[in-house]
């Protein structure tokens, strides 16, 4: 049979090119996907991985719902001029807890992929309700509101350390009865500092192989 | 002929589907513009957490690839099936039911966004209803469209047909596996995957989301209105086959070259880099095929704005399929890589290929859908000409911010030191920002031009009522 009589029978019938198309689109995908789904490597935990407390979990949430990921890179590649501006460069084992990774797609702002404890919370305060009030020529929003809502209105945070659990994060019970306590009295920008200055902090250069 | 006694097209869910679109088209790039407008002047969301920036911003890209594109698809997608299997919509209820489920769809789906529920995750911010619910109107998508190819009147299956098919099959395939995720709540969900994995995952869906719905569904589109405005047939059936399952086969591989040097295992990326550079195949086959169509219609280029719009959006096709793989080598990327150059490359597809084209498309159908002229060929020619002025001067502005900004970061001088410190480099990106809000401004206001001038062609449309018999005599086939 022909290649042309062959397409001939695909062009004719519907179930043939539904099945086809199917077909051939999944090939890239397992042949990609599968073997890094695997690839016990990418999810295990080193001592480079830091499991969210329920106040860094809470800021994280935060971070995502503004859509900080947005405009800021959460990625420092191997190149001399990122290491030199923002630090080691990033490793896989730093994103097993990352449930979704922010490494982002554009840098408005700078990467904040090694920014833990380079600046005082009380900067970040300043920084993050008036950007300008800081840095002058700054093109970042305000975001006024985050010191007033509660932390502990930002979700649920035991639902969400049980449904993390589900996934494999190792929450002991303790951790995650204790989390409401944890968030009591706190403003979302408290736990959204605590996220910032965690950052790209557990990553030691001893750890390196 | 009496048209009541035999079947007729579905067209006005087609119409509806064009009015939809168009309306989310003004409201998206709206969007765009106050976003753009913010990165000048960043007071402007006047301390409100919905008009900020990191909230209206996937706004802006939901509401034009979900609002504006796939309704523009299913119009195009209904009207040419029909067309091309001379016969009426499968389940047209259901067409119809799709048709306003989708539009309240993106609308709660668009608010949900600036009140900040989000997965993060880039054009699959929708949480996990939505996920659901868009699950659920694709496959009615899927019943009504192959439903009306397995109904059709003649053997072989159209071209655009697989096309569309593709977009429907491979989208769902797609979407499914990378929203996958465990609910917290109603407006909260964990990824099912994590760190490096999740992020993989999320760019064989990111990068197959522009290939199978913003390329291979307007290349359904291409495929159907290129001809038929041209009144010539496809240049080579052949090559357009070899040129579909190359693209089918090559596409979903490219989702690495999102990653390079980020920390994903090395191979994965090459690997991505070569089957994007080799994907350059595919899609200039598809551009030469629909330019050697015209080839012998060059003439009515000079009073068709319909089909002017089709050909230029088949050159920024071009355009931006060569701009692709280039970005994709790893030593282009790494300049290019989290840049306003990204965010050019985009916009060269979006308002070059697939705004022009389904401009062209809504020319072309809104006319022949209510039996009349266009309401005005010259408003149209504006339109056009406005359009070509914001696209060169949105992706020229962000060329050069883009390249600027990704040299400078790079920099280091002599001794090693970096040259420049990321802020100047950011605070000099400002006039290039203000030319991209110009352009912005241009490409809506010529966008809105068209809703104008299409909505004075629909209206007094009840006075003529066209029923367009399901088979067209022409052919010479009786149902």
């Amino acid at each position: 049979m022909s290649g042309l009589s062959l397409h001939k029978k695909i062009e004719e019938n519907t179930g043939l090119l539904i099945f086809g198309i199917l077909f051939v689109s999944a090939i890239g995908g397992m042949v990609q996907l599968l073997p890094i789904l695997s690839q016990e490597s990418l999810e295990t935990a080193t001592q480079n991985s830091h499991l969210y407390s329920a106040v860094e979990l809470t800021g994280r949430d935060i971070y995502i719902r503004e859509g900080c990921h947005v405009c800021h890179s959460q990625q420092v590649r191997p190149l001399i001029a990122e290491v030199e501006r923002y630090g080691p460069y990033s490793r896989a084992d730093e994103f097993v807890y990352d449930r979704p990774f922010l490494w982002g797609s554009k840098r408005t702002g700078p990467d904040l992929h090694r920014l833990g404890g380079k600046f005082s919370d009380d900067w970040h305060r300043i920084h993050l309700l008036d950007p300008r009030a800081v840095v002058p020529a700054s093109i970042m929003p305000a975001y006024p509101w985050l010191a007033d809502r509660d932390a502990s209105e930002a979700g649920n945070i035991e639902a969400k350390m049980r449904a993390l659990t589900v996934l494999g994060h190792p929450y002991t019970e303790e951790q995650i009865s204790s989390a409401s306590a944890e968030l009591e009295g706190l403003k979302e920008i408290d736990a959204l500092i605590a996220y910032l200055q965690i950052l790209g902090t557990a990553y030691s250069e001893d750890s390196v192989p | 002929m009496d048209s009541t006694s035999q079947n007729t097209y579905h067209d006005t869910v087609v119409i509806r589907l064009i009015q939809f679109s168009v309306f989310w088209a003004v409201a998206a790039m709206l969007a765009g513009v106050w976003l753009s407008a913010e990165l000048v002047w960043p007071t402007i969301d006047f301390g409100q957490s919905w008009l900020s920036f990191g909230r209206l911003r996937p706004l802006h890209t939901n509401g034009i690839v979900f609002g504006f594109g796939v309704s523009a698809l299913m119009a195009t997608a209904f009207y040419s099936v029909q067309r091309t299997s001379h016969t009426p919509l499968f389940l047209p209820k259901l067409a119809w039911f799709i048709c306003y489920a989708w539009q309240v769809l993106v609308l709660l789906g668009g608010l949900s966004l600036l009140a900040g529920y989000t997965t993060a995750k880039e054009y699959a911010e929708l949480e996990w209803p939505f996920d659901i619910a868009i699950t659920i109107l694709w496959v009615c998508f899927a019943l009504v469209f192959f439903g009306t190819i397995a109904n059709r009147k003649i053997k072989p299956i159209y071209i655009s047909n697989w096309f569309y098919g593709a977009l429907i099959i491979v989208i769902a395939m797609l979407h499914i596996v990378n929203n996958l995720a465990i609910p917290v709540s109603l407006g909260k969900s964990y990824s099912l995957y994590a760190g490096a994995q999740d992020a993989l995952v999320q760019w064989w869906y990111g990068h197959n989301a522009v290939g199978f719905l913003l390329t291979g569904g307007f290349l359904g589109m291409l495929y159907y209105f290129l001809p038929k405005h041209a009144e010539r047939p496809i240049w080579s059936y052949r090559l357009s086959i070899v040129a579909f399952w190359a693209f089918v086969y090559s596409y979903i591989w490219a989702g690495p070259h999102h990653l390079h040097y980020n920390s994903i295992p090395e191979w994965v990326q090459s690997l991505g880099m070569a089957m994007s550079i080799i994907l350059l195949a595919p899609s200039w086959a598809t551009m030469i095929n629909g330019i050697m169509t015209v080839s012998t219609a060059w003439e009515k280029l000079r009073t068709d704005p319909a089909l002017k719009f089709i050909v230029l959006s088949l050159a920024f096709y071009g355009l931006a399929t060569f701009e692709g793989p280039m970005m994709s080598i790893r030593s282009v990327n790494v300049v290019s890589h989290f840049t306003d150059w990204t965010i050019g490359h985009v916009h060269s597809g979006a308002l070059g290929w697939n705004a022009m084209i389904t401009y062209g498309t809504f020319y072309f159908m809104v006319p022949r859908l209510v039996g009349r002229e266009l309401y005005s060929t010259r408003l149209a020619n504006i339109h056009f000409w406005l359009a070509l002025a914001g696209t060169m001067l949105y992706i020229m502005a962000m060329w050069a911010a883009g390249v600027s900004q990704g040299l400078l970061w790079l920099s280091v001088d002599q001794i090693g030191e970096l040259s420049f410190s990321f802020k100047d480099i950011m605070a000099s990106m400002t006039p290039y920002y203000l030319l991209r809000l110009v352009a912005g401004i241009i490409f809506l206001s010529g966008t809105v031009l068209m809703g104008y001038n299409l909505l004075m062609t629909l209206k007094g449309q009840h006075a003529v009522k066209v029923n367009v018999p399901a088979v067209d005599p022409a052919y010479g086939v009786t149902a």
